[in-house]
């Protein structure tokens, strides 16, 4: 079947298997290894991507069903030059990670939060954060990383401005 | 001269980040090799039986595939023999004869055995054609637990004729005939989980058949020792064999010891003659990578009146699972080795008893060993100080290991003889600044109190935490002609922050900017020999043989410069960024970078070190629910030098939250039948982030160790291995009313409400 989706603004038409999942078309057939595979059965949130604005788990869905879809993964979040976003800062001033392997997945649950609720508390992300597994950290950095983060997703903030972003 | 600010001691941000934050990572399955085949193993769905026959003609005909192997196809390309899973960690003749076969051959042992590998262009197509491979299986009464292991009734092997692994003896002074004012003997048991990072295990291998050269990618913790392994396994010659480390998503002592499939997807290329890539599913991970843990115990405590522990007594049962594996001793072993933890304990006596079971075969968790010794001592430490009205600090303090006393001698173990010391250390020291960064005098109040329908309770615990093993690591160091240095380092990483902190100490040694610096690690392809990462080792050893390579470099230089200089070199004095003087007469890296200087060293450390500390909790019990909310949670440890506190802060509240996972939540759950029931991440229950939000750890550097010129203990591990003695003391102590003691984890909503429930004089809450 033929599929058209947006990735990271850029717009591609696939032939795939129906079968195929979204996690594995991304990693397989566009080569875009930044989004992992933790369990396939959709607990652990290392697959995480953001489909249409929303955090989605990309191993519980179907390529096909992201047909025609505006797809945003870890390799969409840093800028062009490969400079990191307020938020991956964060992460790295924070020691969020360890292993580096949920990472992208957690990133990707962060970004679609904040979006969405720039002034979530300290509770709110880590309940929502709880739905990526990481092994290494304990997640207190990766929450204090998130709260931290907030001001440059809040529209009148310096920092947004500063970066232009 | 003027100098560089010390790195070392430096929360230094890691190097390692960017890539991993950016998706740019390279774990074992973003590879993808032109021509590239997929594996997935057939696997036993019954815990014990007779494997008659496997019938792959079927699965041979579907589309996509180019290889089905059972044992009969793999033992005719070795003489009629499947090669077998070495022990990697003190292998004797007893424990041969239960080593893993690669590929289950007459019998199958566990849920999860390997029976079959099927080879095809793609995972799915691999996966549909496994489901095609069929099988006969005369089934045997499974073994799911030590006593009935003990029992013997289903011998799992024709030799050894019983279950019993191997018992060892841990023997210090005289314990079977010690007598004090007072006795106590309880039985505790720990239950079966393990690390499970969240990469799951993979590789990939690439057979070149004009070569005659075997690469395998995704090789983590001991690539040098997997290398050994296969190497004689496949009949190759070992310089034939390179291992290859790319980014690694966790070990915890699981990844990275040398499993069936370790040998299968290799053998698989060789014989296809294509690159074979095999990824291990989440059901596979949970079914058949080491677990680890699963242990009961009935200890005695001999006391004086004052608290004085006299001696300890008493045996463990190890539920090893179906095989030895690669580490598969370790955790029995230790669990005798150092029951006794930080406390000075005269007379100790401890039998381990590996017992053989239909389930999967145990390996190494982080602490192996040493969580579960924590447990019994502890909890049976607070049982003993409550019987005796003994403050339970104060029974600690009384019995921690004086500063005088090092180096202290743990008791002796068998097969083969081994014993230890612990290294350095002040021990009262470490538990007073604990429960003062705790708060403990400002909690204490708070003692077995009723605040809004729950039971608050403390506890504080003490540890040591074993490090440095293994005897060498290797490093190459090479002067680039850019002024870069480049480090070469046997230790792997497995996403604990090494190159940072190889780095940290490279460039202090160097007297060098951290970007002039390049560790590389791991592969085979790097260094003649190495060792690898585990048993907490990797900053010890790998940053001494980095300082020894250092040394050696500059040894090399000062020659160099000497000559260049026409002076001799004790004369010539190293500045900082690689600049040399002799009087008046300077010279920099420029003049010296093309002469290709470089040098190959060898650490050999024959002392363990032990970090140690103190970790303090504070819980509420909902005793309508039998819910602990954990309200704060600190441990505190003496890593003799803290390299980087950032990372070193990290590994402990980490390690610490996996332990929590332990005690409350992680559970390898098997039926009578030997089925997993716990084959999910939704019913193997890690801990979440809104699970422990309290955590707070910290990192000292009070007494260096002696055996190492960093002085650094390892510290991957402390963090997790009082967890599960201090949680449950406090939950004890907050329930004292109600005289409730548990004894077994893991301590569920459930299994505690269920005490509350039976318990004497229960609270009408």
């Amino acid at each position: 079947m033929l599929v058209t989706l947006c990735v990271n603004g850029e717009d591609s038409t696939t032939d795939v298997l129906p079968r195929t999942t979204l996690v594995d078309f991304l990693r397989h057939s566009l080569g875009m290894t930044g989004t992992h595979v933790g369990c396939e059965h959709g607990v652990c949130g290392a697959c995480t991507v953001i489909v249409d604005g929303d955090a989605v788990r990309s191993c519980l869905m179907l390529a096909v069903q992201a047909n025609g879809a505006e797809i945003m993964t870890i390799e969409g979040l840093a800028d062009a030059s490969a400079n990191l976003s307020p938020l991956q800062e964060a992460f790295h001033r924070h020691h969020a990670l360890q292993c580096g392997f949920c990472t992208p997945g957690v990133l990707m649950t962060a970004h679609a939060l904040l979006r969405q609720e720039p002034n979530a508390s300290k509770e709110r992300i880590r309940e929502v954060i709880s739905g990526n597994l990481c092994r290494c950290t304990g997640y207190m950095p990766i929450v204090d990383a998130i709260f931290e983060a907030r001001s440059s997703y809040q529209p009148a903030s310096p920092a947004t401005r500063a970066r232009g972003r | 001269m003027k100098t560089r600010p010390q790195i070392v001691g430096t929360p230094l941000e890691r190097i390692e980040d960017h890539r991993l934050l950016t998706g740019k990572a390279r774990f074992v399955d973003d590879i993808h090799i032109e021509g590239m085949l997929h594996a997935a193993i057939v696997r036993s769905p019954v815990a014990h039986g007779l494997l008659k026959g496997v019938d792959t003609q079927v699965a041979r005909r579907m589309p996509g595939v180019h290889g089905v192997f059972s044992a009969e196809d793999i033992a005719r390309d070795f003489g009629g023999v499947v090669p077998r899973i070495a022990i990697r960690a003190i292998r004797i003749p007893e424990l041969e004869p239960i080593e893993q076969w690669a590929i289950a051959t007459k019998k199958v042992r566990y849920v999860g055995e390997p029976i079959a590998v099927v080879v095809a262009d793609s995972p799915a197509e691999a996966e549909d054609a496994a489901d095609q491979v069929t099988f006969e299986i005369e089934s045997l009464e499974p073994v799911t637990g030590w006593r009935q292991s003990a029992a013997g009734t289903s011998p799992l092997f024709d030799l050894p004729v019983t279950n019993r692994a191997i018992t060892y003896t841990a023997i210090k002074g005289n314990a079977r005939d010690c007598q004090g004012a007072y006795t106590r003997k309880e039985r505790f048991r720990v239950q079966r989980h393990s690390g499970f990072p969240m990469e799951t295990r993979g590789l990939l291998a690439v057979w070149e058949s004009n070569a005659q050269r075997m690469t395998v990618y995704g090789a983590a913790k001991v690539p040098f020792f997997a290398r050994r392994t296969l190497a004689a396994a496949m009949r190759l010659p070992l310089d034939a064999v390179d291992m290859i480390e790319v980014d690694v998503g966790g070990s915890f002592g699981m990844r990275g010891e040398f499993y069936p499939e370790d040998f299968l997807v290799p053998f698989a290329s060789k014989r296809l003659n294509r690159p074979v890539k095999w990824i291990e599913d989440r059901r596979e991970s949970l079914l058949g990578s080491n677990h680890s843990r699963e242990m009961e115990s009935e200890l005695e405590i001999v006391c004086e009146a004052n608290g004085r522990v006299l001696a300890l007594r008493g045996s463990v049962a190890v539920d090893a699972g179906a095989y030895v594996r690669a580490a598969g001793v370790i955790p029995g072993r230790f669990v005798a080795l150092m029951l006794s933890g930080p406390y000075d304990i005269p007379n100790i006596h401890v039998e381990s008893v590996l017992y053989l079971t239909n389930k999967a075969p145990v390996g190494t968790y982080r602490g192996p060993g040493l969580f579960e010794a924590d447990f019994f001592r502890e909890r049976l430490f607070d049982c003993a100080a409550r019987d005796l009205g003994i403050d339970p600090v104060q029974f600690r303090r009384v019995n921690l290991v004086e500063e005088s006393q090092m180096p202290y001698r743990l008791a002796t173990l068998d097969f083969p003889e081994e014993t230890d010391e612990l290294d350095s250390g002040n021990y009262r020291a470490t538990l007073d600044q604990c429960m003062r960064e705790f708060g403990w005098q400002e909690k204490i109040g708070l003692q077995g109190r009723l605040i809004d329908g729950k039971y608050n309770g403390l506890a504080v615990g003490c540890f040591i935490d074993g490090g440095a093993g293994g005897l060498k690591e290797h490093a190459r160091i090479e002067l680039e002609n850019d002024g870069q240095v480049t480090v070469y380092v046997g230790s792997a990483s497995v996403g604990q922050g090494l190159v940072t902190i190889l780095t940290q100490i490279a460039a202090d040694a160097l007297q060098l900017p951290v970007e002039r610096i390049r560790i590389l690690h791991g592969s085979t392809t790097y260094l003649k020999e190495g060792v690898g990462s585990g048993y907490s080792r990797s900053t010890v050893m790998g940053g001494s043989v980095v300082l020894l390579a250092v040394e050696e470099l500059k040894r090399r230089m000062r020659d160099a410069a000497a000559k260049k200089l026409g002076c001799s070199p004790d004369e010539i004095k190293f500045e900082r960024d690689l600049v040399m003087t002799a009087g008046e007469k300077k010279l920099g890296w420029e003049q010296l970078g093309s002469l290709g200087l470089a040098a190959e060293v060898e650490f050999v450390n024959h002392h363990h070190t032990f970090a140690y500390g103190a970790a303090a909790a504070h819980v509420a019990v909902d005793p309508r629910t039998g819910k602990v909310d954990l309200i704060d949670y600190f441990t505190l440890e003496d890593l003799g030098r803290v390299i980087n506190p950032l990372t070193a802060r990290g590994q402990a509240v980490g390690a610490a939250v996996q332990g929590l996972g332990g005690v409350f939540l992680e559970n390898l759950y098997y039926d009578a039948d030997g089925q997993l029931l716990s084959g999910t991440l939704a019913d193997y229950m890690m801990p979440t982030a809104t699970d422990f939000p309290s955590v707070r750890a910290e990192a000292i550097g009070l007494c260096p160790s002696p055996h190492n010129p960093l002085g650094a203990k390892g510290g991957g591990e402390g963090g997790v291995i009082p967890v599960g003695g201090v949680i449950v003391n406090a939950i004890a102590a907050a329930l004292v009313t109600m005289k409730i003691d548990p004894k077994e984890l893991p301590l569920t909503p459930e299994a505690l409400w269920s005490l509350i429930q039976s318990a004497d004089g229960r609270s009408s809450v």
